[in-house]
This record gives C-alpha cells, sequence and structure tokens, in this order.
C-alpha cells in the first residue's frame, strides 16, 4: 500500500480536459461502427450473432471476474466500456459464421487469461483480443478458418434469422456452396501448391480488386478498408491515437512487400494486397494502438509498429498462416515494456542519455 | 543542436504542453475595480522567496502607506510595507495560502480610513544612476517575482548582471486560464511596463528584451507594441497560447531557441526572465519611489457573482475581497473547490481567510463542474500524459513506481525535472491526480535527505563526543601517569636522600 493519498487529492490542478476512460473508449467503438455495420450487410445474421454473443460473452467474463476479485463496485469497473471494446476487436477477426461456443470461448480466453489473471484493466501485457484469437486458432484451426462468401457474391440467398441462430448454435452446417477462402488463405495455399501468383491472381482472386468496397472473404474485421481507414482516420483526428503506430505498422508491411515484390512478382504479393486485405487496416488502427500494450513514447510506438508490420510479412509470406498480424501484435506485446525503458523521451535541458546539456555559448540572440 | 531539433520535431517533442479552456472572460474585460483597505489587513514577513523579513515596528504603532514594516534580512529576502495607513495591532499568525491550512507570521495593520502616503522619493532620470544604486531602490520597494515566483527582484537583477547576460525576457504569457491580471496590465499600463523593461535591461547589463505574450491577447500584444515604439532594444513577441508557455525555460525556448540546461539558470545561458507585473513594479520603484503595497488579482470562477480584476491592497483577505467584488453567487451554494492562484498550479485552500501577498495573482471560486472532482480510475496506459508533459517526462511510469514506494526509480525518471505543471493529471482519462504524486514523492525525498543529513550529524557529534571522551580519558590517564612517575621519582629522591644521608651518618652521628 502506497502512502499516496490520491482519494481526496489537494494538490493542483483545478481543472481538467474532461476525458473519462470510457470516453475514449466509446470513441473507438464508434469509429468500428461504419465497418462493422457493412459487414453485417455482407454476411447477414449469422455475423450479428457472434459480433453480439462475443460482446457478451466479454463483459459476461469481465463481470464475473469483478465478483470474484471483490470489486467494491464492479458496475463502475464495467461502465468504462473495456471489456466491450475488447469483445469487439475480438468479434472483428472471428470468421462471421462461428459456432456458438467460438465466440464464448474466445471472451473467456480474452478477458479472464488475457487481461485478469495479469490484475484488470491497465496491467495486462497481452492484447486480450488477440490472446484469444490466436489461443483460437491454434487450438481449433477448423472453424477459424471456415470462411464464408460474403452475400452478395454467395449463389444461396441470405439465410433468416432463426435460420442463422441454427447455424451459430451448431444445429445447421454451413452449406458447402458459401464456403470459401481468404484472399491470403488462397495466395498461399495456391503458392504451396506450385502455382504461382502471376496465374492464380489472375481468376477474380486479386485481393486489391476487392479490397476497398471489401465484398470478399474473411471475417468481419477484414471486409472493408475503405470504412475500417474512414474509422482509424477518425481516431487520429480526434486524437484518440497518434499517427506514430498505424503509419510505422503500415510502413513497416509495404516497404518489404514492395522489395520482395519487385525482385520476384511471382512469389511476393504486392504492398497494395498487403495492406489492403487482412487485418492489415484493422491492426494498424485498432488493434496495435491498444494503449495497455502498446509503448508510450513516440520512438518507442515507432520501432513497435514497425515490428508488428514486418513480422505480419514475414509471417505472412514465409510462416504456416496465410495471415500473422495476431502473432505480430502478441510477439511485440512482448517486447514493449523494454522499448518504453529503451527509448524515453529526451527530458527538456537534457541529452538523450540523461545528462544535463552543456551550457550554450553566449550567443548575441 | 539541428538533429535534436529535428528529431525532437518528429518524435513529438516539440509538441509539449495543453490548450485549456482559457476562460479568461468575461474577466480580462472588466474594468479594474480598486479595493480600499478593509477592516484588517494581515501583511505576512514571508511574502517572498527566501529569508523572512524581521520587524522593524511596534504594537500600537502609527504607520502611513509606504511605510517599512519589515525589513529584508540576509542575502536573499525583501522588505514588507504598510498597505494603507493606520495602527499596527498586533504581530502574530495568519493562514498561509496553502493547502496545509498552517499558519505564518505577520504583521497585522488596523487601517486608519486616511490612506496617508509617507513622502516618496522619485528619480526623473533612473538611466543617470548606476545600475547598483538602481537596484538599491527595487531591494528598498521589495519588488519581488509577481508571477508567482516571487524571488526578490533586486537580488535576481545583480544576479544577472553579475553572470553577464545578453537577453531579458518579459513574460507575458499569462499562460493559467481564468487569470488576466498580466492581461489587463499590458492594456491598461503599458507605458509603465515599457519603462520598467527598459530599466531591467538596464540594470541587469543586458542589450534587448524580449516580450512574449500569448496569441490569445491581441488587445495587449497591440498595447505593448504601441507603447514600445521608438525603443530599438524592447521588442514585443507575441507567442502561440499554450500551456506552460508562462514557464521560463518553456518560454525562453520559444522566443530565443536557447534550451537552459537541466542544471543551470536562464543566466548561464546569457537569459534573464522576468514577468510584466515586475517590470510595472520596477517602474513604480525607481521612478516614484513607490513601495510593492498593492497588485493585481483576479477575481474569477463560476461561483463569483461578479468576475473581474481588483487593485488589491497587500495582505488583504481573499474574503474581503469577495465581498468587495459582490460576494459569491448564492452565498457559495455550489462551491466545490477554493483556489488561490490559477487553476493549473494555485494552491486549493480550506477557507478564504488567507492574505493576499506579493505573489497572488487569483482568487478563484470553482464549482463542481470547474474543479471536477472525480475518483481516480486505473491506469489505461494511454500515454496522454507523456504527450502533456511539456518537459519531456513519463509521468504514467514515475506515478506508478512511487504507488509502489520506489522513489529512486521515479528518480531516475526524471521526477526531479519535473516542474508540477499539472498538465499530465490535467489530460488523464483516469483522472489520477499526477501531480499529487509527483509532489508526495518530492517532499517525501526531501524528508529522507534531512533525515539522511540528521542522522549523519548525530553521528558525527556521536563520534566526536567518543573521540572527546577516549582523549579526556587518555589525558586522564597520561596525567595520572605522570603523576605517578612524579611520585615514584619524588620517593626515589627521598629515598636515595635518606640512603646518602643514611650512608653519611657512619660517619657522623650514630642513629
Amino acid at each position: 500500500m502506497s502512502a499516496v493519498s490520491t482519494s481526496r487529492p489537494v494538490a493542483s490542478p483545478h481543472a481538467h480536459a474532461g476525458k473519462t476512460v470510457a470516453g475514449t473508449m466509446m470513441r473507438v467503438e464508434l469509429a468500428l461502427v461504419p465497418a462493422t455495420l457493412f459487414a453485417f450487410w455482407l454476411y447477414g445474421w449469422p455475423s450479428f450473432l457472434v459480433w453480439a454473443l462475443t460482446l457478451l460473452s466479454c463483459v459476461g467474463f469481465e463481470a464475473l471476474c469483478l465478483r470474484l476479485k471483490g470489486d467494491p463496485r464492479p458496475s463502475r469497473a464495467l461502465k468504462d466500456h473495456s471489456a466491450l471494446l475488447t469483445g469487439w476487436l475480438l468479434a472483428l477477426t472471428l470468421p462471421p459464421w462461428s459456432p456458438w461456443w467460438v465466440p464464448v470461448v474466445g471472451g473467456f480466453l480474452a478477458i479472464v487469461i488475457g487481461k485478469q489473471v495479469f490484475g484488470g484493466l491497465g496491467q495486462n501485457v497481452f492484447n486480450p483480443a488477440m490472446v484469444a484469437r490466436v489461443a483460437l486458432l491454434v487450438s481449433f484451426p477448423l472453424p477459424l478458418t471456415t470462411w464464408v462468401l460474403p452475400g452478395a457474391q454467395a449463389s444461396l440467398p441470405a439465410p433468416g434469422f432463426t435460420e442463422s441462430l441454427f447455424i451459430v448454435l451448431g444445429v445447421t452446417g454451413i452449406p458447402d456452396a458459401m464456403a470459401s477462402a481468404s484472399p491470403l488463405g488462397y495466395a498461399k495455399t495456391e503458392l504451396s501448391r506450385g502455382i504461382d501468383l502471376l496465374h492464380s491472381l489472375t481468376s477474380g482472386h486479386a485481393p486489391a480488386a476487392a479490397a476497398w468496397h471489401g465484398i470478399r472473404t474473411g471475417s468481419l474485421g477484414e471486409s472493408s478498408a475503405a470504412l475500417l481507414l474512414a474509422g482509424g482516420l477518425y481516431l487520429l483526428a480526434t486524437r484518440i491515437i497518434a499517427w506514430h503506430i498505424p503509419l510505422a505498422v503500415l510502413a513497416g508491411l509495404a516497404i518489404p512487400a514492395a522489395i520482395g515484390h519487385s525482385v520476384d512478382p511471382a512469389h511476393y504479393l504486392d504492398p497494395a494486397s498487403h495492406i489492403l486485405s487482412g487485418a492489415a487496416i484493422l491492426g494498424a488502427f485498432f488493434i496495435a494502438t491498444d494503449y495497455v500494450t502498446s509503448p508510450t513514447t513516440p520512438l518507442g510506438k515507432l520501432l513497435f509498429g514497425l515490428g508488428i508490420g514486418l513480422l505480419t510479412w514475414i509471417i505472412r509470406t514465409w510462416g504456416g498462416y496465410p495471415e500473422g498480424m495476431a502473432f505480430a501484435v502478441l510477439f511485440m506485446n512482448a517486447l514493449t515494456p523494454m522499448l518504453d525503458r529503451a527509448f524515453k523521451p529526451r527530458i527538456l535541458g537534457r541529452q538523450r542519455n540523461g545528462k544535463p546539456l552543456d551550457v550554450p555559448a553566449a550567443k548575441e540572440a | 543542436m539541428n538533429m535534436r531539433t529535428l528529431l525532437d520535431k518528429l518524435l513529438g517533442s516539440a509538441d509539449w504542453g495543453i490548450h485549456p479552456d482559457d476562460r479568461k472572460r468575461p474577466a480580462a474585460d472588466a474594468p479594474i475595480r480598486v479595493m480600499p483597505a478593509p477592516d484588517r489587513l494581515y501583511l505576512p514577513l514571508s511574502q517572498h522567496s527566501g529569508a523572512p523579513a524581521r520587524p522593524v515596528v511596534l504594537v500600537g504603532q502609527k504607520v502611513k502607506k509606504g511605510q517599512c514594516l519589515a525589513e529584508a534580512q540576509g542575502m536573499v529576502s525583501a522588505p514588507v510595507h504598510a498597505s494603507t495607513s493606520g495602527t499596527v495591532v498586533a504581530i502574530s499568525e495568519v493562514t498561509a495560502p496553502h493547502p496545509s491550512g498552517l499558519t505564518m507570521p505577520a504583521i497585522v495593520l488596523e487601517p486608519d480610513g486616511l490612506d496617508e502616503w509617507i513622502a516618496l522619493q522619485g528619480c526623473d532620470d533612473p538611466f543617470a544612476l548606476s545600475p547598483a544604486e538602481l537596484n538599491k531602490k527595487v531591494a528598498a520597494a521589495g519588488v519581488v517575482g509577481m508571477g508567482g515566483g516571487t524571488f526578490p527582484s533586486a537580488v535576481k537583477l545583480t544576479g544577472a548582471n553579475r553572470a553577464g547576460i545578453h537577453t531579458v525576457i518579459i513574460n507575458g504569457g499569462e499562460c493559467e486560464p481564468y487569470l488576466s491580471c498580466d492581461d489587463v496590465l499590458m492594456r491598461t499600463q503599458a507605458a509603465g511596463v515599457v519603462d520598467g523593461v527598459r530599466l531591467i535591461v538596464y540594470a541587469s547589463g543586458a542589450k534587448q528584451a524580449l516580450i512574449g505574450i500569448e496569441d490569445n491577447k491581441p488587445e495587449a500584444i497591440a498595447a505593448m507594441q504601441a507603447a514600445a515604439a521608438g525603443f530599438a532594444e524592447v521588442r514585443v513577441c507575441p507567442v502561440p497560447a499554450r500551456f506552460p508557455m508562462g514557464f521560463d525555460k518553456q518560454m525562453v525556448k520559444t522566443l530565443t531557441g536557447i534550451e537552459v540546461p537541466a542544471d543551470g539558470r536562464s543566466f548561464d545561458a546569457g537569459v534573464l526572465v522576468n514577468n510584466v507585473g515586475t517590470a510595472l513594479a520596477v517602474s513604480q520603484a525607481v521612478r516614484e519611489g513607490r513601495p510593492l503595497v498593492s497588485r493585481l488579482v483576479t477575481v474569477s470562477g463560476a461561483c463569483v457573482s461578479a468576475p473581474g480584476n481588483v487593485d488589491v491592497p497587500l495582505g488583504a483577505l481573499a474574503q474581503d475581497v469577495l465581498a468587495f467584488v459582490g460576494g459569491l453567487k448564492g452565498d457559495g451554494i455550489g462551491l466545490a473547490r477554493r483556489v488561490i492562484g490559477g487553476p493549473m498550479m494555485g494552491s486549493q485552500v480550506q477557507h478564504w481567510r488567507v492574505p493576499v501577498m506579493k505573489g497572488v495573482s487569483g482568487i478563484l471560486a470553482l464549482d463542481r463542474e470547474e474543479a471536477r472532482d472525480e475518483e481516480a480510475h486505473d491506469c489505461i496506459r494511454c500515454g496522454s500524459c507523456v504527450e502533456a508533459c511539456p518537459m519531456g517526462l513519463l509521468p504514467l511510469d514515475m506515478a506508478a513506481h512511487i504507488r509502489k514506494e520506489a522513489l529512486g526509480e521515479a528518480v531516475d525518471l526524471g521526477l526531479k525535472d519535473c516542474i508540477a505543471c499539472g498538465c499530465c493529471a490535467y489530460v488523464c482519462p483516469s483522472s489520477i491526480p499526477l501531480v499529487q504524486h509527483f509532489t508526495y514523492a518530492k517532499n517525501e525525498l526531501s524528508a529522507r535527505d534531512r533525515a539522511t543529513l540528521r542522522m549523519e550529524s548525530t553521528k558525527k557529534l556521536a563520534q566526536a563526543r567518543e573521540a572527546r571522551l577516549a582523549e579526556e580519558a587518555r589525558e586522564k590517564a597520561e596525567a595520572a601517569a605522570k603523576r605517578k612517575a612524579e611520585r615514584a621519582a619524588a620517593a626515589a629522591a627521598a629515598a636515595a636522600k635518606t640512603a646518602a644521608s643514611a650512608e653519611a651518618s657512619p660517619q657522623g652521628e650514630p642513629t
């Protein structure tokens, strides 16, 4: 217990900008609304049910943990929207037609394993949504890679609400005609079959083509790059996030991709496809910028972002999985304390190493 | 240097500080009200940094306005003058404008209502005097830094002169929200301020003066530019409105590009920083021989019925000032916080029975919405505080260490560079009272330093005592040994004598 009294502070300042944790989280949620609504339209009722179930699961597990921890006012902690946002982000990384237990187990992994065992809000080392996403992917690879065609491309009519409920509850399976591979997965599979990108991507699977409007196969958060980018720019404009991480993630992904593509276009995807497909935009603006698990210093943020971008490209290009954003984020999360320690900002009147500046030579100003 | 500037720009360290809602109007636009002396004046002996002044009047003595009540003692000190004519009724205690609510010694004056001045000795051509003579006049008038630093101005001028500075920076930033006393001073008494600036340039031996005024005060900038026209050495420089622009390191860097070293003072960089109020006080002290007996105070906040700037005689209680401006709305219903000074760095006080002193720039009665008493939540590491910190510190990490009582780690992160400006706590979405943490840690560290010093001196004393006792014992033993040796020698001598006589006796008389 510390001797600092914080219950009734007497020290200045006696004014406040009026920002709150809940307000900040709600802004992020607001930025996610357009892309989420669009994804609902694309993938229909099942995707909405998956989304709602993930949110419910996260908030439910948060409430349970707070109760078990003996939080004197669990309702206050719930109102900060942090569990809701974690759930939302997790939902966006799940296949839109996941069976019911995927969101439920995901909520448990994100909130209990990813966050509360570390001590709750602000204490976790790893991004909770990514912990859940990776744990699910590794443990249950099949349901986590069963994608469906977006409504506009599907030959079957979109399922109604009841039908969707059955799909999510696992009573009825996903019709084969709806199943499809994600663009990155497709490229990877074709490459492994010995068909190079120059041939495989001509047959209507070019990732960049469908990227902006987002009518393509993928998770909820992989749909429309344009809407996600709009949300990200909104966060930048309202100064909820700083430019360092998103820019560095995209640069870390695009620069090696550009080099690789210019050397061997048959085996390396072009940078535009890299940035516009998969979770690149979602990851750069919404996942990597998670406050708790990213560095707080400008230089730390830049290196953190570059690391995520580069690792994502490496995993996508040579790794066993078609998408590597989640792994890259977790890896860099682990380095966050070190980055924060090593790349502190320069203190005014001091050099970067902490020694005082030399007295400036008297000059006529 | 260029590489550093570029890095700072790129990484956002150049983008320091915050842009708070300034809330300066309507108080800034209200006409100045001159407050007559209230029933009692409480003039603290410590209205400046340094040693308290020593009273030179007796209880019951009649004094005139401007008469010296207590003189400076020691190297860094300033005298206190009567702010009206009247009788000294006591030399006792008054509550200090500090959250602790502790008292400080003060001279209590009962005004006679005549407000009669002593004979003032002005000076028509101060530039004919030597800088040392000029400084003597400033010292005699009790002028101190009016921006809140309250460092005795004459001491500062002498030091600057000795250090050989080239530029005087006049701080008209007034970056604290609500406060507008400097703004009003510049609007209404620009000529006096500019005259004071020229005197400071002369007294400090500088070559030029730059007056930095935040660009949210267009009227003040215009008035000062008009007053400074014709004086080549005085330049008015509008600066961006941003808190804490009024800190000397920030102001010096903005105006001259010079970064004062962390372990140095602005003198070392060849600059001297003074407040606009100080400049006016210097001009009045030198031209008219008028001591510092009143100052402009901004009375504002949502609970004040008629906000504005008041010319307050020093020593008037805040409650008298509030009563003079028409009191609080609804007799103080909804009052959440009483603040002396600005909202960012001022002191919270428990009641209004605290005196206006030389460094008091504001009396604020804030309501719940303004003070925003929020309970602290968990830190979400958003980094807003890192972005806001004008010193380039990591407030969140420092606070985390302090909560664990790891003060050494907090110092390693730059706790001692913290200027307690409050930017971090202002932007914190979790409402963590960060300044409270840092103030606690700084106090705790200095308490520990004092304890260490005390322990060391106790140890030294004990060691000295032991050494002294050992020395005494040794001396005693030596003396004893000496006496013993002497006795032995005497005995031996006596024995020898006896033996000699015995030897001699057989030949003489028989024994």
